[in-house]
């Protein structure tokens, strides 16, 4: 009995310094190497500012940019999470509702019907970076009219929303999408 | 579902057929202290921990040394991670200087790594320092891991070996199934998400402002490593709160294919491993069969409810708590396999699916976690199960019932019967506790029968070691902090033991030669046998509590009621 417990206390010293110490510290090392970039959270700098990452949705309210999912914690993940909000919960029903209205005010003819479903429902991370493509040719229409664009720049922006629509990983893994924190970084570059 | 969505899931699942001879040989060569590809890697270091922790590895052990010595090492490892957590301010690697970690939270989260359930009752990016997440979660992912295959290693020898007494050396099988088979997969793993951008740092949090002017703290961490064990090891708990559904724990829908696949691959590799080491790989395909056909059934149903129509929302496939680049179908194969298995980890939140397809999620972990399972816990789950068919069938023809040779005799029954009945009972007792007094009902999120449903689903995850939750209920309180480790600790150890007790008793048995009377179990007939039996089982013990949760739900629902 007090063999095994020091053995117990030894060997788990041991493994605690391999793989709590090792471990992590060789995929740190070979990450930072390798993938500098990636392994410390795909920044976007401007001016040598982090102004966000590619993998973290912000938040967009203002008509002249993509939306993107709803957020049930305001797209700050401190910590990050969903809604969990259940399928009979009269407060989803409540926000959605909201969320209806909202895009109403900048949609003034589109039926309900048509509004696509990821705009209406929140993410599970509560920054998803991405929509499905048909959510972003929703919006184009009403980002066209604010930023008050002719048909030139109207087509530009036609042009970029398909060059940013990304098919499913090597045509195989997951759905089509769309980053919107990308596609609102060029769009802001359409003269 | 469109036809790509339809191929995503016969891909998932014939990758994972595919996969698992060949793992499963691997692995039975590591057990049986055979030569294979990674000894030349990790042999010298193998010794070399044998030497420093003073482990002779010729020496074997009864069953009743085995036992305890998996449990001072477990032991030992709940209380460094509690005094980890204690400490946390005042050690060092903690740069958003997070404080120490209160009694109750640091007990639940103790339990929950240290029994491979790796419940999250507190959030990672707001609790927990880098330095707790690496020395101490990090370490209760392997090694937790690595005690489930052990149990389910010796569990094998003591059917397969003849009138013996031992059921082999626990430091060994501890630390061969982390050096050859967790860490080398661990390592492959780790290496592909952060080439997708999963975020490996020690950098603190950056303070961001958006294109639109909000200010957003955007949480990081040694991310990458963690999160390839946490999948491997069926243990499931996030570096960040969000789990697998936050971007930077599971980027692209390539990082999202294996981590799913990851949850499934060591459990069903396994039982290719239980038929090579008992001699005939029929038996482990058997095994596998029965687990490959409970999950499709239960794959198919959840499918089906998330992709019915709900009266409430008009509409179908609700996005609500899921990711646009995993989409609805890739969520519920996720949400399928991580409660199959007890992984617990989520790329969905749970709390938002469709009342049956989160019917289904209890279920899998209602039914003891032994749809491939928690790494060894899975396997060895489903042996107690077929002892219980075999017996059951020994019943109707009116012989001895006998498993592999060896006789079934009334001590393993009885052991079988603690393992299957001891989780249940926390399931249910505490559920009803916790849904009639104040303590329980405040912490709820949502209202009507999916009230009822949180609390199920919490305690159901506790007791099957799980993970996963109903998120929306707050379990960080004193009160959930406290029953679900005493639960977790339960669903455990009260497996564990009589597992181990069956092993000791079998060990002894001589084997008997094979005869034409005996009940073969390596056929079709067995197979639906075992999940006959399975499911009686569970749909006796948990049909009348489902039904006042998920079912009255359901109905409700589609009746357009809101609560």
């Amino acid at each position: 009995m007090k063999k095994n417990f020091l053995i117990a206390l030894r060997v788990f010293l041991v493994l605690t310094i391999i793989t709590g110490i090792i471990y992590p510290l060789v995929i740190t090392l070979f990450a930072n190497v390798i993938y500098p970039g990636k392994s410390k959270g795909s920044m976007i700098y401007k001016d040598n500012k982090i102004i966000g990452s590619e993998l973290i949705g912000q938040k967009f309210t203002s008509p002249e940019y993509f939306w993107g999912r709803p957020s049930a914690i305001d797209n700050n993940p401190m910590p990050s999470g969903g809604s969990n909000l259940g399928p009979t919960s009269r407060k989803l029903k409540n926000e959605v509702q909201a969320r209806i209205d909202m895009i109403k005010k900048y949609h003034e003819n589109i039926p309900i019907q048509q509004i696509p479903k990821d705009l209406l429902f929140a993410s599970a991370s509560g920054v998803d970076p991405d929509i499905s493509p048909e959510a972003a040719y929703f919006q184009i229409d009403r980002i066209a009219k604010a930023r008050k664009m002719n048909m030139q720049q109207k087509k530009e922006l036609y042009r970029l929303l398909s060059e940013y629509t990304r098919r499913p990983q090597y045509e195989l893994f997951g759905m089509p999408r769309v980053n919107v924190f990308l596609l609102n970084l060029v769009i802001n570059n359409i003269k | 579902m469109t036809i790509l969505e339809i191929i995503q899931v016969i891909l998932f699942i014939a990758v994972l057929i595919a996969l698992t001879p060949p793992l499963g040989k691997f692995m039975a060569k590591v057990f049986n202290g055979e030569k294979n590809i990674m000894k030349p890697v990790f042999g010298g270091l193998e010794n070399l921990i044998y030497k420093l922790s003073g482990i002779k590895a010729e020496e074997e052990m009864k069953w009743t040394t085995y036992t305890w010595s998996l449990l001072l090492f477990n032991l030992i490892g709940f209380i460094v991670v509690w005094l980890l957590q204690a400490f946390q301010h005042s050690l060092p690697i903690n740069p958003q200087g997070l404080p120490n970690v209160t009694p109750a939270l640091g007990f639940n989260t103790a339990v929950s790594f240290m029994t491979n359930t790796n419940w999250q009752s507190y959030a990672g990016e707001t609790t927990l320092s880098y330095f707790v997440q690496m020395l101490g979660l990090t370490v209760q992912n392997f090694v937790s891991a690595a005690t489930g295959i052990a149990v389910v290693v010796a569990l094998t020898r003591g059917i397969i070996r003849k009138t013996a007494n031992s059921i082999g050396n626990f430091w060994v099988d501890l630390v061969r199934s982390t050096l050859y088979i967790l860490i080398p997969l661990s390592i492959l793993l780790a290496v592909i998400l952060v080439s997708q951008g999963v975020v490996q740092t020690y950098s603190s949090y950056a303070n961001t402002t958006t294109l639109e002017g909000h200010s957003q703290v955007i949480p990081l961490g040694p991310a990458a490593s963690q999160i390839a064990i946490k999948q491997l090891g069926t243990n499931g708990g996030g570096f960040f709160n969000a789990n697998s559904a936050f971007p930077y724990e599971n980027p692209t829908p390539f990082t999202n294919f294996l981590e799913m696949l990851s949850i499934l691959l060591i459990p069903a590799a396994l039982t290719y491993t239980y038929g090579k080491m008992v001699g005939s790989t029929k038996q482990g395909w058997a095994i596998f069969g029965a687990m490959m056909f409970l999950f499709i059934i239960a794959l198919s149903v959840s499918l089906f409810a998330e992709y019915s129509h709900n009266a409430t929302f008009n509409t179908s496939g609700l996005m609500e708590g899921k990711e646009t680049r995993f989409g609805i179908t890739n969520s519920v194969i996720w949400s399928t396999a991580t409660t199959s298995a007890s992984n617990g980890s989520v790329n969905a939140m749970h709390d938002s699916l469709s009342p049956l397809a989160g019917m289904v999620a209890m279920l899998n972990m209602m039914l003891g976690e032994i749809i491939f399972g928690g790494v060894g816990a899975g396997l060895y789950g489903l042996l107690i199960f077929v002892i219980l068919t075999v017996f059951i069938a020994g019943l109707m023809v009116g012989r001895t019932p006998e498993y592999l040779g060896k006789k079934i005799q009334a001590f393993e029954v009885k052991m079988a019967m603690v393992a299957v009945l001891a989780p249940a009972f926390i399931i249910l007792v505490f559920s009803a506790i916790s849904s009639v007094i104040q303590q329980g009902l405040t912490s709820l999120n949502n209202a009507g029968p999916h009230g009822l449903s949180e609390i199920l689903y919490d305690f159901s995850s506790a007791a099957g070691n799980n993970g996963s939750a109903f998120a929306g209920l707050n379990a960080n309180t004193d009160f959930y902090n406290i029953l679900m480790g005493i639960g977790m600790l339960v669903g455990r150890f009260g497996v564990i033991i009589p597992v181990l007790a069956i092993a000791g008793s079998m060990v002894k048995k001589k084997t008997s030669p094979y005869s034409a009377g005996i009940f073969q179990t390596d056929t079709v007939l067995f197979i639906g046998l075992l999940t006959a039996i399975i499911l009686i089982v569970g749909a006796l013990t948990f049909f009348p509590a489902l039904s006042l949760g998920p079912v009255v739900e359901h109905l409700l629902m589609n009746a357009g009621r809101l609560f």
